[in-house]
């Protein structure tokens, strides 16, 4: 078995993000499938401060301090992007007009429930920026994560133990070791690396799974 | 006539008082009114409720106010930040009080204050934390949490350029929460870039109509330049 690399998963990610889609990338993570989107496809990107058609980053020396994404990083504006304002951009998120958001998490439930804002650790500044409005706002919400801790526990769990960002909200999830739906009927294993398992990953996982009916595991 | 042209930014924030609920546009280094936090540091109020999506990063603008102890309450989203150590060692001693909102919820309970809506029902937060303590209601099947409005006695938001009527435009990702602070504020105060003669604004381009502004200033260098230079 060998587990995705960060890039393998962001390019896993990228891979099932339709042509014409609305799509926010949280910040981290995430922000790697921007560079991974199939050529071919036309992807509008959302930053929250206000920005659909966003394009990547500017090249030295042509950074335009005013034209930031969510990370505060420069960027660029493709050829038909827009500007506006912040209560319209969380109107596209918490309006459902998003077709993808991609997110960080520390957990998630096999209900669907996110945890990815707060470790809830009594000396712990909080933070919670746009992460709740896009867990409940986006048609579908794709969590990308490591499968486990780096202690080994696993990240997919029965209960979320962290404070929760959003209740059954999450649609799929993509870590390094498979990719899983969260169906009405509890986790489905749609897609795992080669070499692993359908029993391994369950015991990796330590919640049940099950193999989509086809049983066609792609 | 109407001229809400101020002549610098000292003279525009000069009747900012103690105790007052401030309302700071900006988000990263884009559309921070950096010389009116300026002029609002030297002018000296105290007990400060701060509205801003963050708590201050390095040490200019926000951060030096936190740091001189001018704030008592900020209202924001994500205050932790690499450089936010002002906010965090005040943070850490007890000496400010953080009410933390979802940035979502930030965005529509200031504009819900302009728009003259007493309160609205939102998904955002429903079962977190940040819901705690709040009425919730289910509409159409789904939990919704009851929110209700921001509002305060000035705004501080930088634009790009104004007219005497205090007409905005923006620049790019600068404009983020420029035009609900404007209209949430008793006072709004706008620092831009340049102010032109009436009438030379596009009014299809007008994100910002004078109605929410009360006072414009032209600030020498604008939060672009100082933030690239930075």
């Amino acid at each position: 078995m060998r587990r995705l690399t960060r890039e393998q998963m962001a390019a896993r990610v990228a891979r099932d993000i339709p042509d014409g889609a609305y799509v926010n990338l949280g910040i981290g993570l995430p922000t790697l499938v921007a560079n991974h989107l199939p050529a071919g496809r036309e992807i509008v990107l959302h930053s929250e401060n206000g920005v659909l058609g966003m394009g990547p980053a500017p090249p030295p020396d042509q950074e335009d301090f005013d034209l930031i994404n969510a990370g505060k990083q420069p960027v660029t504006l493709l050829p038909g992007g827009s500007y506006f304002h912040h209560a319209d951009s969380f109107a596209m998120m918490r309006g459902g007009h998003l077709d993808i958001c991609v997110l960080g998490a520390f957990q998630v439930s096999v209900a669907g429930d996110l945890a990815n804002w707060h470790t809830g650790e009594p000396d712990a500044i909080p933070a919670v920026g746009g992460a709740m409005d896009l867990a409940i706002g986006a048609k579908n919400v794709f969590v990308m994560m490591e499968h486990q801790t780096k202690s080994g526990a696993s990240k997919i769990v029965a209960r979320c133990t962290y404070p929760v960002t959003g209740l059954a909200c999450v649609t799929r999830i993509y870590t390094d070791l498979a990719v899983i739906d969260v169906a009405p009927g509890g986790l489905v294993v749609v897609d795992r690396v080669d070499g692993l398992a359908f029993d391994e990953l369950t015991r990796l996982t330590g919640v049940p799974l099950r193999l989509p009916s086809a049983a066609a595991t792609a | 006539m109407i001229d809400k042209t101020v002549a610098s930014a000292e003279a525009a924030v000069a009747d900012i008082f103690d105790g007052a609920t401030v309302m700071i546009g900006g988000f990263g280094t884009a559309g921070i009114p950096f010389r009116l936090i300026d002029a609002l540091l030297a002018q000296g109020a105290r007990d400060l409720v701060v509205v801003n999506n963050n708590a201050g990063n390095a040490d200019g603008g926000l951060a030096a106010l936190i740091r001189e102890r001018r704030v008592r309450k900020i209202v924001c989203s994500f205050p932790r930040q690499v450089d936010s150590q002002h906010f965090d060692a005040r943070y850490r001693a007890g000496d400010i009080e953080l009410e933390l909102v979802p940035q979502g919820n930030l965005a529509e309970r200031i504009r819900a204050a302009g728009a003259g809506i007493g309160a609205f029902y939102t998904p955002t937060g429903y079962g977190t934390l940040l819901a705690e303590g709040k009425e919730t209601r289910v509409i159409d099947g789904r939990s919704h949490v009851l929110e209700h409005p921001i509002r305060a006695d000035f705004a501080l938001i930088a634009a790009d350029r104004a007219d005497r009527w205090g007409n905005l435009v923006y620049r790019k990702t600068a404009r983020n929460f420029g035009p609900v602070m404007a209209s949430a504020a008793r006072c709004t105060i706008a620092e831009v870039r340049e102010i032109v003669p009436l009438g030379t604004l596009d009014p299809e381009s007008v994100v910002t109509p004078g109605i929410y502004v009360r006072r414009v200033v032209a600030v020498a260098t604008s939060a672009r330049t100082r933030s690239a230079a930075a």
